[in-house]
């Protein structure tokens, strides 16, 4: 036999990398046309360098698309042309026609913003370009309903979600098979945590989004929330002075719409205690006091961040 | 405490380094997913709600919605109701909704748990089939008012079935049986009675109460006489087989794709089932026969030294062969099948069609198969045999399965990767089965008959005792194989035979005629009327007398 010493089993976030490329090698082996959803955001990167692994030597063999609405944080824009030229994959960007058409924005339209841009413009690209498979960057752990999504989710030739009629997913053999029209949205980081995700960004080295850092960035306060003044496009209230705050963003949208948290984490793992503190603090403390371990070392942390 | 003054600096080296070593604890854990089964109301949702807040898997939004909650809906007055965490598959289920598996996730410095929940109520075969498809282990909840019912059986053959091999039996609410010590050796005595019979080798049980608490991340005071571990403790501590006890077994991984950037590069992707593989091993295409040897493991970050079983790889191979998806690259040649005896768990309205062509995916391989024969329906609640001629939803059968071509494929047992598959209709494209190869054969699927045949057993020879002893023996071993078993001999046929006066012809006619009908339903048969071999027919012929006609040694069951 071999000298080598035994081989350790896999650790979660091995297992989680090798399932997710498992599930894109699938799709891309049995569909027509697949394309990767770009959102620019964590998620999306870490979606984008597992199909990477996936498939390297080669670039992944489907292109990206970025449903735009044209208000996304400055720093977006520029990430995502970056990561483009890096890949070497095609970026397609589709911004809903109609919706340019009637400037529709965040500040006047309320929903419609999100319907228009988003919504509709994601079944227009699709509709366009004929896609039959789209991998998306959402986690069962996002929220209750999520848990229950499955990997491989199909949709009618209107984009309809029939929840009534979804396909057991047993063992790792997914069911691709389609029926005229049909489209199927794939989920491959569907077991992956928030937590995971910080974990593999900072093991692998993953470029992300610099607003996910903190800095001090110009913002004002709304209804308790914090909003960055991205640029000139923001609606200032009379009397309304941008503040320099330290600031950092969970999840990244359209920058009018999307609320920062005041932090000081400025690096990954900055960023990973922050996580684990906020999930273990303000704790009745008998639940913190029972953990010891790893809770009481991160709590020893606490008055360094 | 007393310690020298730091500098600034230090305190932040000192921190620094401290987090660096924290977050490489908490990235290389292991991950272990289970399922939890348990009836309605035996505090299923309240135990995972438990084991996501003891852990701490709650962000602070969560906690505050869960906290509101309580307060309004809550059934636990004042208290966190935990079950609030994981509830809403019943509201779902009321608009149709069909709710086969939650997933929740967890995670502890040692482990990441991935939670298969499954709901309890109808439909509850497929769901827990699904939801344990993927499972390692299995926390079977027991409500300790109630004891061991007759679901626990059901739960317990399913998790069996699907090859799960750890069992953890958690007897919940002890705080309403006042903790007692009595209550629960009695209940583990009452399982492991119905274990034993089941042929589940072993089980953890621990003591717990999801509502207070009890047992689950931390130790209780109120259950002095348990010594055992928490189910935390046991959920982290648990060795995983999954992917490294496969790592000694030869290697062995279907090719999902082939990667070809240009003409320089030739790659075969998958994930490895089983084994290790390293740069100069001999690889062998299942299909073909034909052998290569690894040149390079490719990877993103650079050639890989080795890589092992659950890990997705690309390879490339000193030679040019004939690969497709769907082949078997394999350290030792695995044989082809083109018929398989498996267990089928019925999942769609339609019922099976016998000898109809469903689709079948099993690794990477997509063919054509129809079932040829439904051999036994097993009844979930009292494991009862039964001949049927139809499967409907959520019913569970073994079955002969053809398929269109000979491929490479192994029992469940020996490898859930090789030896577990679907079915799909070709018309709906819904899966509508799940399988588990129990043997696989070469050549064309066993006929319907030869099958019958290998079931009836003829005792020929003339020394009384000699036969006695054969069919002793072959009775055992008979039975051993799960069906049941009939003897076929003069007293057994008196009243058939009643109008008859030595008539031996007619007698053996008749005797073959039962002994076909009994094969025909699964029953193995004994005929002991002193026929001679070339009566002795279908089936096989042992002669008593003779020096090996035991048939101990051959019997592999
Ligand atoms: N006393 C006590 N009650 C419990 C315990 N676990 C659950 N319950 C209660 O039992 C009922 C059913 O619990 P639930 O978690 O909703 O059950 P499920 O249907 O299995 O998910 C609820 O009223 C719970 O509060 C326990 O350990 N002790």
């Amino acid at each position: 036999m071999n000298a080598l010493s035994p081989i350790p089993a896999l650790t979660h976030l091995e297992q989680l990398e090798a399932e997710s490329m498992h599930i894109m090698r699938e799709v891309v082996a049995e569909t027509d046309r697949p394309v990767m959803l770009y959102s620019v955001g964590k998620d999306s990167a870490v979606m984008l360098h597992l199909a990477r692994k996936a498939f390297y030597p080669a670039p992944p063999p489907f292109p990206l698309l970025h449903v735009d609405t044209t208000w996304k944080f400055r720093a977006m824009y520029e990430l995502r042309d970056k990561v483009a030229a890096d890949t070497g994959m095609e970026l397609i960007v589709y911004k809903n026609p109609d919706a340019v058409a009637q400037g529709i924005n965040p500040f006047d339209h309320g929903s419609r913003h999100t319907d228009m841009w988003k919504t509709e413009g994601l079944k227009q690209a699709l509709d366009k370009y004929g896609f039959d498979a789209a991998f998306g960057g959402a986690r069962r752990d996002e929220e209750k309903v999520r848990a229950k999504e499955r990997i491989f989710s199909f949709r009618s030739a209107s984009h309809r979600w029939d929840p009534r009629n979804q396909r057991p997913e047993l063992w790792n053999l997914y069911n691709t098979r389609k029926s005229p029209g049909e489209s199927i949205r794939v989920f491959p980081l569907s077991n992956w945590t928030e937590l995971d995700i910080w974990q593999y960004i900072y093991a692998e080295n993953i470029e992300i989004v610099p607003l996910y850092l903190a800095a001090m960035r110009p913002t004002v306060e709304r209804d308790g929330q914090l909003f960055m003044v991205d640029d000139d496009r923001f609606r200032l209230n009379p009397g309304e002075v941008p503040v320099d705050r330290s600031i950092r963003f969970r999840t990244l949208g359209c920058y009018p719409l999307t609320g920062a948290v005041e932090s000081d984490a400025a690096t990954l793992p900055e960023i990973i205690a922050e996580m684990l503190v906020a999930t273990t603090s303000e704790r009745q403390g008998r639940v913190i006091d029972k953990e010891g371990g790893a809770g009481m070392e991160i709590k020893k942390q606490e008055g360094y961040f | 405490m007393a310690t020298a003054p730091l500098t600034t600096t230090d305190r932040a080296t000192e921190a620094r380094e401290q987090l660096d070593a924290w977050i490489a604890l908490n990235a290389n854990k292991s991950l272990l997913r289970f399922l939890t089964c348990g009836s309605v109301d035996d505090g299923k949702s309240t135990l995972i709600g438990r084991l996501l807040y003891d852990t701490h898997t709650l962000f602070e939004d969560q906690l505050a919605t869960l906290e509101a909650d309580s307060g309004k809906s809550g059934t636990q007055g004042a208290a966190l109701d935990m079950a609030l965490l994981v509830d809403g598959l019943a509201a779902e289920r009321e608009q149709g909704i069909t709710i086969d598996v939650a997933y929740r996730f967890f995670s502890t410095p040692k482990r990441k748990f991935i939670v298969a929940d499954t709901p309890g109520h109808e439909q509850f075969t497929r769901n827990m089939v699904t939801g344990a498809s993927t499972a390692e282990l299995a926390v079977l909840l027991i409500d300790a008012r109630k004891g061991v019912l007759t679901q626990t059986r059901r739960h317990s053959f399913l998790v069996d079935l699907l090859g799960i091999r750890n069992i953890v039996l958690a007897v919940n609410k002890m705080d309403l049986v006042g903790y007692s010590q009595d209550r629960f050796d009695e209940i583990v005595a009452d399982y492991r009675a119905f274990a034993n019979e089941a042929g589940i080798a072993d089980f953890t049980a621990i003591p717990v109460s999801g509502l207070t608490g009890d047992n689950i991340a931390s130790r209780s005071a109120a259950l002095p006489w348990y010594s055992g571990p928490t189910l935390i403790e046991h959920l982290e501590t648990v060795p995983v087989a999954a992917t490294s006890s496969h790592a000694d077994e030869p290697f062995r991984m279907a090719v999902q794709w082939v990667n070809r950037p240009n003409a320089a590069f030739r790659g075969y992707t998958g994930q490895i089932a089983s084994g290790t593989v390293r740069p100069g091993d001999r690889l062998t295409v299942s299909r073909t026969g034909l052998s290569s040897t690894v040149a390079r493991i490719v990877s993103f970050g650079g050639d890989l030294a080795q890589a092992t079983a659950g890990r997705s790889v690309t390879l490339t191979l000193t030679d040019e062969l004939d690969i497709a998806r769907g082949d078997l690259l394999a350290a030792a040649q695995v044989p082809l099948a083109s018929g398989l005896d498996a267990t089928l768990v019925w999942m769609a309205e339609d019922k099976l069609v016998p000898r109809r062509s469903y689709l079948m995916k099993i690794g990477t391989q997509m063919l054509s198969a129809s079932v040829s024969a439904i051999d036994e329906k097993i009844d979930v609640d009292t494991l009862a045999r039964s001949a049927v001629s139809a499967l409907g939803l959520n019913d569970i059968a073994e079955v002969r399965i053809d398929l269109d071509r000979a491929i490479p494929a192994l029992a469940y047992a020996d490898s859930r990767p090789l030896g577990a598959f679907i079915l799909i209709d070709k018309v709906s494209h819904a899966t509508v089965a799940a399988g588990m190869i129990r043997a696989v054969h070469a050549g064309p699927g066993r006929r319907r008959e030869d099958d019958e045949s290998s079931r009836i057993h003829w005792i020929g020879g003339t020394s009384p005792a000699n036969r006695a002893t054969l069919i002793g023996h072959l009775r055992q071993q008979l039975q051993a194989s799960g069906h049941p078993v009939m003897l076929l001999d003069h007293a057994a046929l008196r009243e058939l035979n009643a109008d008859l006066v030595d008539a031996p012809t007619e007698t053996t006619r008749r005797a073959r005629e039962v002994a076909r009908l009994l094969a025909h339903v699964g029953t193995n048969v004994i005929v002991d009327l002193g026929t001679s071999a070339a009566e002795s027919h279908p089936g096989t012929f042992h002669d008593a007398d003779s020096p090996d006609a035991d048939p101990s040694d051959d019997w592999v069951i």
